[in-house]
């Protein structure tokens, strides 16, 4: 039932013209598909016969949206006050090194997406990074290399062996 | 039996609780009969997390930075007494106290009342929090109270709202409860945005019943029959500890029709906020649950009139709710013999940045920020020195070191240009540029302004960019002019209080820290070494193992020195992008 309530489809399905669910059926589009696709807006139009122009502006007031996919594995990295004053900055930059991309940005091989947060309530395990949903504190510059790089050594030896599984 | 538990909250989760209570997990089930494994929200002490407490019928002892592996120590020594050196606890004493303890200076001079659960009890579990006299309050306020002696007592005790402007919540209330019509939302506002402020995770994780229980009693008493809690989809564990909350409040009859047999019926829902700080604001809050672009809305009206669905609304924040039952069950008297005359009470700061005991304290109105940095914080980080904290968020200012001994309360803070705000507390020390942190919250400011008002939407980015201008040794004497003047009219001319406040770091940094500022212009150079385009980069010959990582990752060769051998950056050629630095793993390279 919990996994129901959460399910786009059936959020759309079960909509009954209640105030205030444009946000919350964004939510589990995005949940569901990973991002809001093109189509998810249009199904949310029609549906709530809300213009597909605002839905998109509420799409794009909200940093939580995204209209394009997200890598595999996201990373988050807190730039709140307490971790800037810790070298989170130079985070981003390790992170911008070790993966060839900017903030926002996803890896060529779908791998990665990098995004900084406003604060993630860590402060005092500053500066803080949240790789999907698990968060990593008291971070240096070869901690952050050793976290990416294990990501990367976990998802090749997967791909290895999804190749010799075929 | 003996009573194991971990510390499960976000700041515990992220230094490797769940590993310890893994490892622990597997030793309670070899030894069932040993000891009662469970789990607890965060008791303030983040600094030393993982936390696991022993509890032996009323005696505690916790331990702190706990690995899975001193947790089986500790399970060996403490629960099957087998023996071994497992060192001091952090903390120790009875159910009613602490009473000594290696960190117990940071837990002394508290006052607990927000935080009374806080690390004491499970908080996904109601029976816990009815065992500590949870829900006694809401009995108290639906079978003896009515409405009008709820409002007279919370007027009494002198809470003010606890999210930063420090209105009186009484009267809050009673505007509310005094305004005619049949539907009326009671609103909790845990959109906690302010970048240094973690309490109101803490409390959701720690004690979620607390927050609820308060809420449907500003329900009884302004005759609200919905709640809704506005939390930040930031906080995943805080929206699942409040969903279980919620049920677990639904299935004993503390929410739904009939609330305890009173007549009274009451609902909540949780909303779960997208990301846009301007939401913390109260009219944009109500915009987002709507389900628009949070947006402020002119006010008047004020939501006690026309609110969320334009009904009358009552908005709280969490920390406030969670003093209610506290003041409903003790009374009004009792919470008003804490703090200051005009500021009762207690107040749950967050400390942060330098500071050594980085974690949540909740101290009496009044206590100096000396004492928090000190006393209970423990100092600077490094033996660095005390620069100065910086309060209130992105809407605050930085109070520097030589007013250290103002008290913290809602008239004191104020005059030093600073805010209360929801309580965060990052403690700067001299490596801290101050001209480079108003460039950051500017920054901040900016990118969240939702545009309305054209002073704030366009006025931040003027700002801003003579603060970057100054940051990179470009700027001019022009541009402190025009950061005073935008200063005022910004402040004049918003709607809400993220543009009234706005430009509050860089009034506060201008009044305190103008040597700076010039520095940076006049003389092209930043006295806390912080600005990158002000300052060379050099390698510690100390440090430095000669493993030529630096070398190899800069992108125009001007670190020179062969393999084992020590390394040295040629200013002249080094374009200053960091990477040296963020790829040395022995921590030589630096910037002066």
């Amino acid at each position: 039932m919990r996994s129901n309530e959460k399910n786009f489809g059936y959020r759309l399905w079960r909509y009954n013209g209640a105030p205030g669910e444009l946000i919350p059926l964004l939510q589990s589009a995005q949940d569901h598909f990973g991002y809001i696709p093109r189509r998810a807006i249009k199904y949310i139009s029609q549906v709530t016969n809300i213009p597909e122009s605002t839905v998109y502006g509420v799409i794009t007031f909200y940093s939580q949206f995204r209209l394009q996919p997200m890598g595999r594995n996201v990373i988050r990295l807190c730039a709140g006050t307490a971790c800037h004053v810790s070298g989170s900055k130079l985070l981003i930059d390790t992170v911008q090194d070790e993966l060839g991309i900017e903030v926002g940005d996803t890896t060529p091989d779908g791998l990665f997406t990098l995004f900084t947060v406003a604060c993630i309530g860590c402060c005092s395990l500053a500066p803080v990074m949240m790789v999907n949903q698990d968060t990593h504190g008291s971070l240096t510059p070869a901690a952050v290399r050793k976290i990416l790089r294990e990501i990367k050594r976990r998802d090749a030896a997967h791909a290895l062996t999804a190749d010799t599984d075929k | 039996m003996k009573k194991i538990l971990v510390g499960m909250g976000t700041c515990g989760l992220s230094a490797g609780a769940q590993e310890t209570y893994d490892r622990l997990s597997a030793l309670a089930a070899d030894h069932p009969t040993a000891c009662e494994l469970g789990i607890t929200g965060c008791i303030g002490m983040c600094y030393r997390e993982p936390l696991v407490e022993i509890r032996d019928s009323d005696k505690r002892r916790i331990f702190g930075a706990v690995t899975p592996a001193r947790a089986e120590e500790i399970f060996r020594a403490c629960i099957l007494e087998e023996g071994g050196q497992i060192g001091e606890p952090m903390l120790q004493g009875k159910a009613g106290g602490f009473d000594s303890g290696e960190e117990f200076d940071f837990i002394q001079p508290q006052e607990r009342i927000v935080l009374r659960n806080c690390g004491l009890i499970d908080p996904e579990s109601i029976e816990e929090y009815e065992a500590t006299g949870g829900y006694r309050a809401l009995r108290k306020a639906l079978l003896e109270m009515n409405p009008v002696t709820i409002i007279e007592e919370v007027k009494a005790s002198g809470l003010r709202g606890r999210g930063g402007a420090g209105f009186p919540t009484g009267l809050k209330w009673s505007f509310a409860a005094a305004n005619q019509g049949s539907e009326k939302y009671v609103v909790c506002n845990a959109d906690e945005g302010d970048p240094g402020a973690f309490m109101d995770r803490s409390i959701l994780e720690g004690d979620p019943h607390s927050v609820l229980e308060g809420m449907i009693i500003c329900g009884r008493a302004i005759g609200a029959g919905f709640g809704y809690i506005y939390c930040r989809a930031e906080y995943p564990l805080a929206i699942k500890r409040l969903e279980i909350a919620l049920a677990a409040a639904r299935a004993k009859g503390y929410l739904g029709k009939n609330v305890m047999g009173s007549g009274f019926d009451f609902e909540a829902k949780i909303k779960q906020g997208a990301g846009a700080f301007v939401c913390g604001e109260e009219t944009a809050l109500f915009a987002s649950i709507e389900g628009e672009r949070g947006m402020p809305r002119i006010r008047p009206p004020f939501p006690a009139e026309k609110g969320l669905w334009q009904k009358p609304t009552n908005n709280n924040n969490v920390e406030t709710f969670a003093n209610i039952p506290w003041i409903i069950e003790r009374g009004a008297a009792a919470y008003a013999a804490f703090g200051t005359e005009k500021s009762p009470g207690t107040k749950v700061f967050a400390l942060a940045g330098r500071v050594r005991r980085g974690g949540l304290a909740e101290v009496p109105m009044g206590t100096t920020i000396r004492d928090l940095v000190f006393k209970i914080g423990g100092g600077i980080k490094e033996g660095r020195a005390f620069k100065a904290v910086q309060m209130g968020g992105p809407s605050g200012g930085c109070i520097p070191e030589s007013m250290a001994d103002t008290p913290v309360d809602f008239e004191s803070i104020p005059k030093t240009g600073a805010i209360m705000g929801s309580g965060g507390m990052v403690v700067l020390d001299d490596s801290t540029c101050m001209v480079e942190m108003a460039r950051f919250f500017l920054d901040f400011t900016q990118s969240e302004s939702c545009g309305k008002c054209t002073f704030c939407r366009i006025g931040t980015l003027r700002m801003l960019e003579a603060l970057q201008r100054i940051t990179r040794g470009e700027g001019s004497p022009e541009d402190l002019e025009k950061l005073e003047q935008l200063s005022v009219q910004i402040k004049e001319a918003s709607l809400c209080g993220l543009g009234q406040t706005a430009p509050n770091p860089v009034q506060t940094t201008l009044r305190y820290y103008l040597d700076e500022y010039k520095a940076h212009i006049e003389e092209h150079r930043c006295p806390a070494h912080n600005c990158e385009a002000l300052v060379e980069f050099h390698i510690d010959p100390e440090k430095c193992i000669g493993c030529t990582l630096c070398a190899k990752n800069c992108p125009v060769n001007a670190i020179s020195g062969a393999a084992k051998a020590k390394h040295v950056i040629d200013n002249k050629t080094c374009v200053k992008c960091s990477r040296c630095i963020s790829s040395c793993n022995f921590g030589a390279v630096y910037k002066h």
